[in-house]
């Protein structure tokens, strides 16, 4: 089980989160093509290594926070509030 | 051979003034408290303990540790029956009842055995390459046949006696330190002595590892035991094994609670769920064996094993004892079996060795440059067959004592990621730990000798105090153990080839793996170990390949013509060892599997009689009364011509605010929200971004920039989690927040012709006219004094209003309700109901919004909108979204007035009943019409009206001729919602 440093909560179990997918990809703005979308909605990167992730604590404060996590070791490197991260 | 002369002392753990009586296979025997059954049946002279898996090959006892291949027994007791338990790790109890297992009809007679004669049609991937054709017979024939053979032990289903649930357990450590051997012990009272919280965890009875064997380290471990115990941040749990290393500091910790010498009631496994800041694994090596010929014979045991049941039990394995062994630690048995009065002779593949001379002056025989080639003696070991250069002899024996080396145990640490390093000191696999996570120790990290691991303890402890930041601490002086004695290095040895051929060199005892089947495996392309490990099955029994997984590995690095520390080993994964399910389930059974979410109202459901029904978390009233269609009909027809009130308290309910609420709310829903006036309602769609509908609901504008939507029971976390999300992560900007209020507020449906005239009832001066309130209305209210919210939507199809007030004064409301509709014949109505209203209605719920369907395809489409982005949109416009043959909603009616329809069944044509074309979604017998309604998915249905076509269930046997109709059965022109 992971052990989610929240920059509220402090470090919490990762069953008190809900994982919302790759934190890298971007929702295509309201004019962009169709096909951006399909990539956006099923095409996904597997990493072996680093990689961004969206996790909310549902079960905590309920914020949306952006997690660097190693796919093979899951070592935390940075959490950031996803209200914090410039668009 | 008399019993007596096996047990020559209590040992360390014995109580000779306590004999405990057994029986093992029906026979009565006597062993005492603090004895294993394995050393009990050792201790009265049994060899014979079970079947091979396979072969059924006579087995006796290997090990005595709780990893053991060999002597795994059923155990019969009070609570019922437990196959596979290890005779090694059990201890024993007065009236304890075990059987040997793989055995039919008896264990010196097994039919079984054939399959040993048989045993060159069974290679490794027999199975797969036999079992191929005809397609028929694998389901009639071979499958019952490989059932029955197949398998260790026997399984009992559900065993209710246990009754007790295991428990679980969180707790916080600084430092987990695993394992009690000469290195944790040190690095525990190292660490405990700073103040840090401690907790070491021994598998093992008692703590001491290694120690307990040496009698010279005795007064080392009492003293240090002693200093533990002042310790008041450390726990010390024996019979406790990490089973379990996630990463993030989190650890599985299984801990046996049955108390020794007795057959236990009460919780038999705790476990812990740990959270260390570090650990220290000093986890230990396991001796492993040697691949010979027929080196399963009972009276073959580990050199380690038969040294442990002499200085803890006081049970001398053998009398004619052979020590075949490459390295000087095994010697350790030799010496001490042969003090206890057995006849020792040694055989060292080595020319010479500093252990071997140690011997020798004690008298005891050492063959050097000498390999074991054969054992024999049926059932039992009678004679060990040697090789020396040219020469061979035979040496009478009722004992071989193998030790090919010491492997670390570095399961843990490989779970934690660590990579297993080659080291050709040791001929095994160790592993370091990353700074952060914590340090292995001792022999776990491939070092020999106990002083050495002692030391590396403190080390260990050292380091860790360091990366915490923590000063060490002193601590009295203790005993000075003894130095370890000079070793001369193994010479590795994995496998002594079979000389006359066609006999078994096992490497796991409990799959009944061999030499040949790995090189069959390397032959036949399964070179890599993971690879190798799945054709033969090496190292996937419950000892998880303890003794003879490395050299499985080093046999196949041999047929691959490769270093060993090229092929590596197979990565272990949690658990380590057996977990019972039980153990795992915790007190999360039967009715505490999961949360149990009652509305505030439930109490007065439950006088009232209901039936209730769960709905995700939920227990909602489905019928008042104890069911059927009768009492559900009658409550729908109140609604439909009178009134009735239903608790609706379990939809989602989100409160959002902000100035940007509308805006947001636009991009969340499919329709627009923003045009929506303050105190109306609206009927909202959710798309997911791929098109499809996610969920539904009803959205109120409260004020300008405040909205309060309702969803469906089921997705009420799903759609705050989705809203959440969007907000926070696409969102940037908006000034908004979401609160969920679903707990805050009680909610009910109060419907029917009648509904107006009971609300005016307890509404005081309130105007709730038509026209003051009209369709879609919504407004705050006092209802019998309580303040509270009023909206007038409509699930049901008639004239309704949906009341929310607060949840703890939902029951003064409700009651209040039911006492002004009493004139007019008001009834609650339950789920049933509800749902029998709703299909006829033609609304939608989950059984329709499936996630294979968008708006168009339910007859929704014209509540999307054009204009501007929302969740969905842009891939709702993908041309195979809007493809008119796909599956839409339809109405469906039986032809026969008499006939059922039934959820789930297939739509099909006459002269097609294969071809399913649809299915039915909903169904219920009508209030208004003669006989059922149903709602359906059916291809293109939305142009098929009037069609007919059959309904098909074959599970039931069923084929209903049904017409395709409007799916709004009552009232289409939406005119008494209005009225």
């Amino acid at each position: 089980m992971l052990r989610i440093p929240c920059p509220w909560c402090g470090p919490r179990d990762e069953s008190e989160f809900r994982y919302r997918g790759d934190a890298s990809v971007v929702r295509p703005a309201a004019q962009a093509a169709t096909a951006d979308f399909i990539d956006y909605v099923y095409q996904r990167d597997n990493p072996r290594g680093w990689h961004c992730e969206w996790w909310l604590h549902t079960g905590g404060c309920r914020q949306l926070l952006r997690v660097e996590r190693h796919t093979l070791t899951d070592e935390i490197r940075t959490v950031t509030a996803a209200r914090d991260l410039t668009p | 051979m008399s019993v007596k002369s096996l047990r020559v002392g209590p040992g360390l753990l014995g109580d000779p003034a306590r004999p405990l009586r057994f029986t093992f296979d029906g026979r009565r025997y006597t062993g005492i408290a603090g004895d294993t059954l394995a050393a009990a049946l050792l201790a009265n002279g049994v060899r014979l303990t079970g079947r091979s898996f396979k072969y059924h090959r006579p087995r006796g006892i290997h090990g005595a540790v709780a990893a053991e291949p060999c002597a795994l027994v059923d155990v019969s007791g009070p609570l019922g029956r437990e196959p596979n338990v290890p005779a090694t790790a059990l201890p024993l109890y007065e009236g304890l009842t075990a059987h040997s297992q793989n055995r039919w009809p008896a264990l010196r007679f097994d039919v079984g055995r054939v399959n040993d004669a048989l045993a060159r049609f069974l290679p490794a991937g027999f199975y797969y390459k036999t079992f191929m054709a005809p397609a028929w017979a694998w389901e009639r024939l071979y499958e019952p046949l490989i059932r029955r053979a197949a398998g260790l032990g026997r399984l009992q289903a559900a065993n209710h006696a246990h009754g007790t649930p295991g428990e679980t357990v969180h707790d916080h450590a600084d430092v987990l330190v695993v394992g009690a051997g000469a290195a944790g012990l040190a690095a525990a009272a190292a660490l405990g002595a700073t103040g840090l919280k401690v907790l070491l965890a021994e598998q093992d009875d008692v703590a001491g590892g290694g120690t307990l064997l040496q009698p010279g380290w005795a007064a080392w471990r009492r003293g240090m035991l002693r200093q533990l115990e002042d310790l008041p941040t450390l726990t010390l749990l024996t019979r406790t094994a990490v089973v379990g290393a996630y990463g993030q500091g989190v650890y599985a910790v299984l801990q046996d609670l049955r108390p020794a010498g007795s057959a236990g009631a009460g919780p038999r496994e705790r476990l812990w769920i740990i959270r260390a800041r570090r650990v220290v694994l000093a986890t230990g090596a396991a001796e492993r064996l040697i691949a010979f010929p027929c080196n399963d014979r009972p009276g073959c045991m580990l050199a380690g094993a038969a040294h442990s049941y002499l200085r803890r039990h006081g049970v001398r394995v053998g009398t004619r004892i052979v020590l075949f062994t490459n390295n000087d630690e095994a010697y350790g048995s030799a010496l001490a079996l042969s003090e206890a009065g057995a006849q020792c002779q040694v055989i060292d593949p080595r020319p010479q060795s500093v252990a071997g001379a140690r011997a020798q002056a004690r008298g005891i025989e050492v063959r050097n440059a000498t390999q074991v080639i054969d054992t024999a003696g049926g059932a039992r070991l009678r004679q060990v067959r040697v090789h020396t250069g040219t020469r061979r002899a035979i040496l009478a024996a009722d004992t071989l004592l193998v030790s090919g080396g010491y492997t670390p145990n570095t399961g843990l640490a490989a779970q934690l990621g660590a990579a297993p390093q080659w080291r050709d000191d040791i001929a095994g696999f160790a592993c370091d730990l990353p700074e952060h996570i914590g340090r292995c120790a001792g022999a776990s990290r491939g070092l020999s000798g106990l002083a050495a691991a002692a030391a590396d303890g403190e080390r260990a402890a050292g380091e860790l105090l360091v990366s915490l930041g923590v000063s060490p601490a002193a601590r009295p002086p203790l005993a000075a153990p003894p130095a370890d004695p000079p070793a001369t290095p193994l010479q590795p040895l994995w496998e002594v080839p079979d000389r006359g051929g066609g006999r078994k060199s096992f490497v796991d005892l409990q799959n009944d793996v061999t030499a040949a089947d790995i090189r069959l495996a390397c032959r036949e392309g399964y070179e890599h170990i993971e690879h190798a490990k799945r054709y033969t099955t090496l190292g996937m029994a419950t000892d998880q390949g303890h003794s003879g997984g490395l050299v499985g590995a080093a046999i196949l690095a041999q047929a691959r013509g490769v270093p060993l520390a090229q092929v590596g080993v197979s990565r272990p994964r949690p658990y380590s060892r057996p977990v019972p399910f039980a153990a795992l389930a915790g007190a999360e059974v039967g009715a505490h599997f999961k949360p149990r979410r009652r509305v505030a109202l439930h109490d007065w459901h439950q006088r009232a009689g209901a039936t209730f029904v769960n709905t995700g978390l939920w227990l909602r009233p489905l019928v008042y009364g104890p069911g059927g269609w009768d009492p559900v009909l009658e409550e729908a027809r109140r609604v439909r011509r009178a009134v009735g009130l239903t608790d609706v308290s379990t939809l989602g309910k989100i409160d959002v605010q902000g100035p940007d609420a509308a805006r947001f709310l636009d991009f969340i829903y499919a329709n627009t929200l923003s045009t929506l006036p303050v105190g109306r309602c609206r009927y909202g769609l959710m798309l997911r971004e791929d098109g499809m509908l996610f969920d539904d609901g009803t959205v109120a504008r409260l004020g300008e920039g405040r909205f309060l939507l309702t969803t469906t029971t089921a997705n009420a976390a799903a759609v705050l989690e989705h809203m959440e999300f969007h907000l926070q992560a696409a969102c940037h900007g908006m000034r908004l927040v979401l609160s969920d209020v679903a707990d805050q507020w009680a909610q009910f449906a109060l419907a029917g012709p009648l509904a107006r005239q009971v609300l005016a009832a307890v509404a005081g001066d309130m105007d709730v006219s038509n026209s003051a309130l009209p369709f879609m209305a919504a407004a705050a209210t006092r209802l019998a004094g309580v303040a509270g919210r009023l909206f007038r939507i409509s699930f049901s199809g008639e004239l309704a209003y949906e009341i929310a007030v607060p949840a703890h004064e939902a029951v003064p409301v409700w009651e209040a309700l039911l006492q002004a509709g009493q004139p007019h014949g008001i009834r609650p109505y339950g789920l049933d109901a509800l749902n029998t209203l709703r299909i006829e209605k033609g609304h939608v719920t989950t059984a329709e919004l499936n996630g294979n369907t968008h708006p168009a395809d339910l007859g929704l489409g014209r509540l999307v909108k054009k204009n501007g982005d929302f969740i969905g949109r842009a891939l709702l416009q993908r041309p195979g979204l809007q493809d008119d043959r796909r599956l839409q909603l339809v109405g469906l009616r039986p032809v026969a007035a008499d006939a059922r329809l039934r959820n789930g069944s297939q739509l099909v044509r006459a002269g097609a009943p294969a071809d399913s074309e649809g299915f039915i979604t909903s169904s219920t017998p009508s209030t208004e019409l003669p006989g059922w309604v149903g709602l359906g998915l059916l291809q293109a249905g939305h142009a098929r009206r009037a069609e007919r076509l059959l309904a098909v269930s074959p599970i039931h046997g069923e084929s209903t001729p049904v017409e395709v109709v409007s799916p709004h059965f009552i009232d289409p022109e939406n005119q008494r919602v209005r009225a």
